[in-house]
Formats: C-alpha cells, sequence, structure tokens
C-alpha cells in the first residue's frame, strides 16, 4: 500500500510539471508570434473564423443582456427616485464586466471548443507531424496564427458586445418603459471615463483573449489522439478557461477599480 | 548475429549504429540495432505490430533521440535536440504517412502545393506546373480541384505521395503505405514506389507487414520482432528461402510457431475451473 504522503507528493509534482510544461509550451507560442505577424494573411484568415464566426452568437447575448440588464436595474432605480441614473449604471455594468466576462465566457465555448477540436484533430490526423516531417514548425504556421488572432478578436467582440448591449438597454429604457433619451446618453458622458471605465474593460478583454486562446491551443496540442481525448480536451478547455477568467476578473477588478 | 550492420554499400544514406531506444526505461521498444540503408534502393523493414518498426522511422526523421547509439543521415548525426540542423535535414526526406496525413481545410493541389508555397520561392506558374506534374505522376493530375473529402483512401494515400516528392527528397520513408488498401490500390502503391525510387535517383524506405508487395518492390528486406530485435535481413530471395523458424512463420504469415497465437495467460484449466484430463 502506498504512503498517503508519498501519493500526495506525485500529484502535486505532476501539477508542478504540468505547469512547467504549459509555461514552455506558452514561450514557444510566443517565439513563434513573430513569424506569424511576418504572414500576416494566415493570421487575417484566421481572426474570420474565430471573430467573424463568433459575430452572432456575441451580439444575441449583447442584445439579450442589455435588455434585460436595463429591466431590472430600472426596476431596482425607480424605486428611490434614481431612474435617471440607468444610462449609467447600465454603462458601466457592460464596459468594465459584463462586456469582457461575458464574451470570455462565450468566447470559450464557441471560438475555444472550436480551436481545440480543430488542433486535436490536426493531431490525430498526423497533420502536425507531417508539418514536423515537412521541416515547417506548426507553433509558426498553426498555433501562432490563431494565439495572435484570439488576442485581436476578443476585445473587438468585447467592445461589440457592450455597444449593442447598451443599444438593447436604450431600447427598453427609452422606446418601450419611457426613460429620457437625452438624460440616459448625457450621464454616461459625463460620468463615464474612457481609458478608466472603456480602457480597463478592454484591457481586461485583451487579457481573457490570452487565457482563452492559449488553453485552447494547449488542450488541442496536447490532447490524447482518440475521440475521447479530442472530447475531453474540448471540455476541459470550457472549464479551465471559465474558471480562469472568473478568477482573473477579480484580481483584474480588484487591481483597476480599487479606488473610488 | 542478425544486428550486425550489411554491407550493403560503401555509399549508404543512413547509418543507425548501436541503437536502444524506449519511451520510458521499463520498456525498451529497439534493442541495440545497427543496419545501413543503401542508397538509390528501396529496403523495406517488415515486421509484426509493435514491433518498432514506425519508432525506427522516427528515430531516423529525428522526432526521438535514440537512448544510446548514433542515427546519421548522409553522414551526419540526426540530433533532435538542434532543431536548425534537424529541419535542414528533413528538408531532403519526404514522408509517406500511414494514412495520409492531408490538410483537410485544403484541396489536393493546395495539400501538394504545401511543401513548395512554405519551403521555396517559387512563382505561382512554377508551383503549379510542379504540383500537377508531381500528381500527373501519381495518376491523379485529373484530381487536382478536389477536396480531402471528396478522395478515396488509396487516393489519399498517392495524393500524399504526391506531397511527400514535392521538393525531390533524396530519401522517402513510406510508413505503412499499404494499410487499408485494396487489392489494385495495393498494386498500384507498390507500382508508384519502386518506379519514382528508380525514376527520381531517391532512397526509399518501406515500413509495413504486408509481406508480398514488399517482397515484390524491394532490393533488400529486413525482418523485425518484438522486442525491437532484428531476426533476419537481406535479399527478398534470402528471407523467402529462409529456413528460420521465425522468418518462415512470417513470411508465411503463419498463425502460430516461434510468435505464439495466444497471449500469455494461466492454465486454460484453472480459468474454467476443472482439472486437467478430469472426466466431464
Amino acid at each position: 500500500m502506498t504512503n498517503p504522503l508519498t501519493l500526495l507528493g506525485q500529484r502535486a509534482l505532476r501539477v508542478l510539471r504540468s505547469f512547467g510544461h504549459a509555461a514552455f509550451f506558452f514561450v514557444d507560442i510566443l517565439r513563434a508570434v513573430p513569424e506569424a505577424m511576418r504572414r500576416f494573411g494566415l493570421v487575417v484568415a484566421q481572426i474570420h473564423a474565430i471573430g467573424n464566426l463568433s459575430l452572432i452568437i456575441i451580439l444575441a447575448s449583447g442584445m439579450a443582456v442589455g435588455f434585460v440588464l436595463a429591466l431590472q436595474m430600472y426596476y431596482a432605480l425607480v424605486t428611490y427616485g434614481a431612474a435617471e441614473s440607468l444610462g449609467l449604471v447600465v454603462n458601466l455594468s457592460l464596459v468594465r464586466e459584463l462586456g469582457p466576462v461575458v464574451t470570455g465566457l462565450l468566447f470559450a465555448g464557441r471560438a475555444g471548443t472550436s480551436l481545440t477540436a480543430e488542433i486535436g484533430l490536426m493531431k490525430a490526423g498526423e497533420q502536425l507531424a507531417a508539418m514536423e516531417m515537412m521541416a515547417i514548425d506548426p507553433k509558426a504556421r498553426v498555433l501562432a496564427p490563431r494565439f495572435v488572432a484570439g488576442i485581436v478578436s476578443m476585445p473587438i467582440l468585447a467592445i461589440l458586445f457592450s455597444a449593442i448591449g447598451i443599444l438593447g438597454a436604450y431600447v427598453v429604457a427609452v422606446l418601450l418603459i419611457g426613460v429620457d433619451a437625452g438624460n440616459f446618453w448625457s450621464i454616461m458622458q459625463s460620468r463615464v471615463d474612457v481609458w478608466r471605465d472603456v480602457g480597463n474593460g478592454i484591457v481586461k478583454s485583451a487579457v481573457f483573449g490570452v487565457i482563452c486562446t492559449f488553453v485552447a491551443l494547449y488542450q488541442g496540442h496536447e490532447t490524447e489522439a482518440t475521440p475521447e481525448g479530442v472530447a475531453y480536451a474540448t471540455t476541459r478547455t470550457v472549464v479551465m478557461s471559465s474558471l480562469s477568467i472568473l478568477a482573473v476578473d477579480f484580481i483584474l477588478t480588484a487591481l483597476m477599480f480599487s479606488t473610488p | 548475429m542478425p544486428s550486425d550492420p550489411p554491407n550493403l554499400s560503401s555509399d549508404a544514406l543512413i547509418e543507425i549504429d548501436h541503437v536502444t531506444f524506449g519511451y520510458d526505461t521499463s520498456r525498451t521498444i529497439l534493442s541495440d540495432i545497427s543496419l545501413r540503408f543503401a542508397r538509390g534502393k528501396v529496403t523495406s523493414i517488415l515486421g509484426s505490430s509493435g514491433c518498432g518498426k514506425t519508432t525506427l522511422l522516427r528515430l531516423i526523421g529525428g522526432v526521438h533521440a535514440a537512448n544510446a547509439g548514433t542515427v546519421r543521415f548522409a553522414g551526419e548525426v540526426v540530433n533532435a535536440q538542434d532543431k536548425e540542423l534537424l529541419f535542414r535535414m528533413r528538408r531532403r526526406m519526404g514522408v509517406l504517412f500511414q494514412f495520409g496525413a492531408l490538410f483537410t481545410d485544403l484541396s489536393v493541389f493546395e495539400n501538394v502545393a504545401f511543401p513548395l508555397r512554405e519551403q521555396t520561392d517559387l512563382s505561382e506558374p512554377m508551383i503549379r506546373d510542379i504540383v500537377l506534374m508531381k500528381l500527373n505522376a501519381v495518376g491523379l493530375r485529373g484530381a487536382a480541384p478536389l477536396r480531402i473529402s471528396e478522395v478515396s483512401g488509396g487516393m489519399a494515400r498517392r495524393i500524399a505521395l504526391a506531397r511527400a516528392i514535392a521538393l525531390d527528397p533524396e530519401l522517402i520513408m513510406y510508413d505503412e503505405p499499404f494499410a487499408g488498401l485494396d487489392l489494385i490500390s495495393m498494386g498500384v502503391a507498390a507500382n508508384l514506389i519502386r518506379t519514382l525510387n528508380d525514376v527520381t535517383g531517391s532512397t526509399s524506405l518501406v515500413i509495413s507487414h504486408d509481406v508480398p508487395e514488399c517482397m515484390s518492390i524491394s532490393d533488400h528486406v529486413v525482418l523485425m520482432a518484438t522486442g525491437g530485435r532484428i531476426v533476419a535481413q537481406g535479399a527478398p530471395k534470402e528471407l523467402m528461402d529462409s529456413s528460420d523458424p521465425e522468418v518462415r512463420q512470417f513470411v508465411r504469415g503463419e498463425p502460430d510457431g516461434p510468435v505464439k497465437f495466444h497471449y500469455p495467460a494461466a492454465p486454460i484449466a484453472q480459468d474454467f475451473g476443472v482439472e486437467a484430463g478430469a472426466a466431464p
């Protein structure tokens, strides 16, 4: 019978080793980024696959969140006679938190799983090995362009999510409920800071883009080359990306908005 | 001594010198193997599944590093750690993977054009001409515009072959080129391997367990057995006429012999709960 302490030690070592392996993988991809940037056509094709094809789910979700947010905030604020603050609350909620976080979670589900499955199946079909044997580095040819595309796409998607969310809130608050339109927009202009609020939201979404894309590529690359392996890898991508986004969001929020 | 390198030619393209390899310390895949593959010849490595044939191919391609011994390609040591050297060597090699490993998001034409686009600065008209020539060599010029999902397994193998020879490599390695093919496709593939070898002057290394096809196209045959041992090697006729029981069993496809039909197990009487020789 194995000593529980030994088992714990073995598990700890395994976890540490996997972290080290992931760190080396991350550095390898970063080193391949300049090569990917030289062949920008590959990056553009991936921005289309990762970003453009995620647009529908991002825009639809943004609109729905905007509708619900306006409705809920109106009910809460009107009780205290603060309905004129609705535009501000909706805007800050979206650009600071909901835009980056919800877009990140949706991005992990839509683009992350697609990346993991694609890379995993390329590995299972020996396509990555074939590239290696053709003296072509798959990290530079396949992984780095997708990594750059993910980092570029995520902030753009998050901005679009927030923008469509604000428009959705406008439709519900102004057109349906009857909140004053001038008030709805002017309070945003006066109270929302471009750098502190919008800028930090964009920084957050870029960080989430790095997390989602890296996790997806790593899981795809390290997947066991079987149908079950690819299935587990896609699941791990969603779970790990989502948990990482939520954890990092808390840390970033604490760092960015700790002062009033 | 079956592991002694044969005196095929003083001009060997690949030299494997006392190589031992295992993915971990508990299991040895290749055990102190020495081989030489002569330039311009077709050499087949035959053996049952799991005997280390594909591992040997990976060591030659530098995918893995040997635990002991050296692998040389054209006189240079294949060092899996030196990526630059490795990629320089690999530009002189072509590999046909077991199931083709074609890029499923590209057309047939683009698959063959892939190494040309990645490794050369050739103009588009030049790439087009080379791709069509290579596809013509494997009889698939007419399939150039097709998607990979539209071609059969046999055609996929031939497209992969056209891609493997796109850069006119000195060495072409074939990993199970006949696996899963019908008889016609198998004959076509075997004929192509021999013809391309002779026409291009390249060196061919075929990893397979299909005895008749390999015997018909090879200049030299190496027979490997489980545990990464070399059982025998020589001209195809020598192996076919061999009196060694292990060689005879493999080339004749006998189900039982030195390689046992049954996986090691407890006595059958013990598993079925009866005493040997007891009346029913």
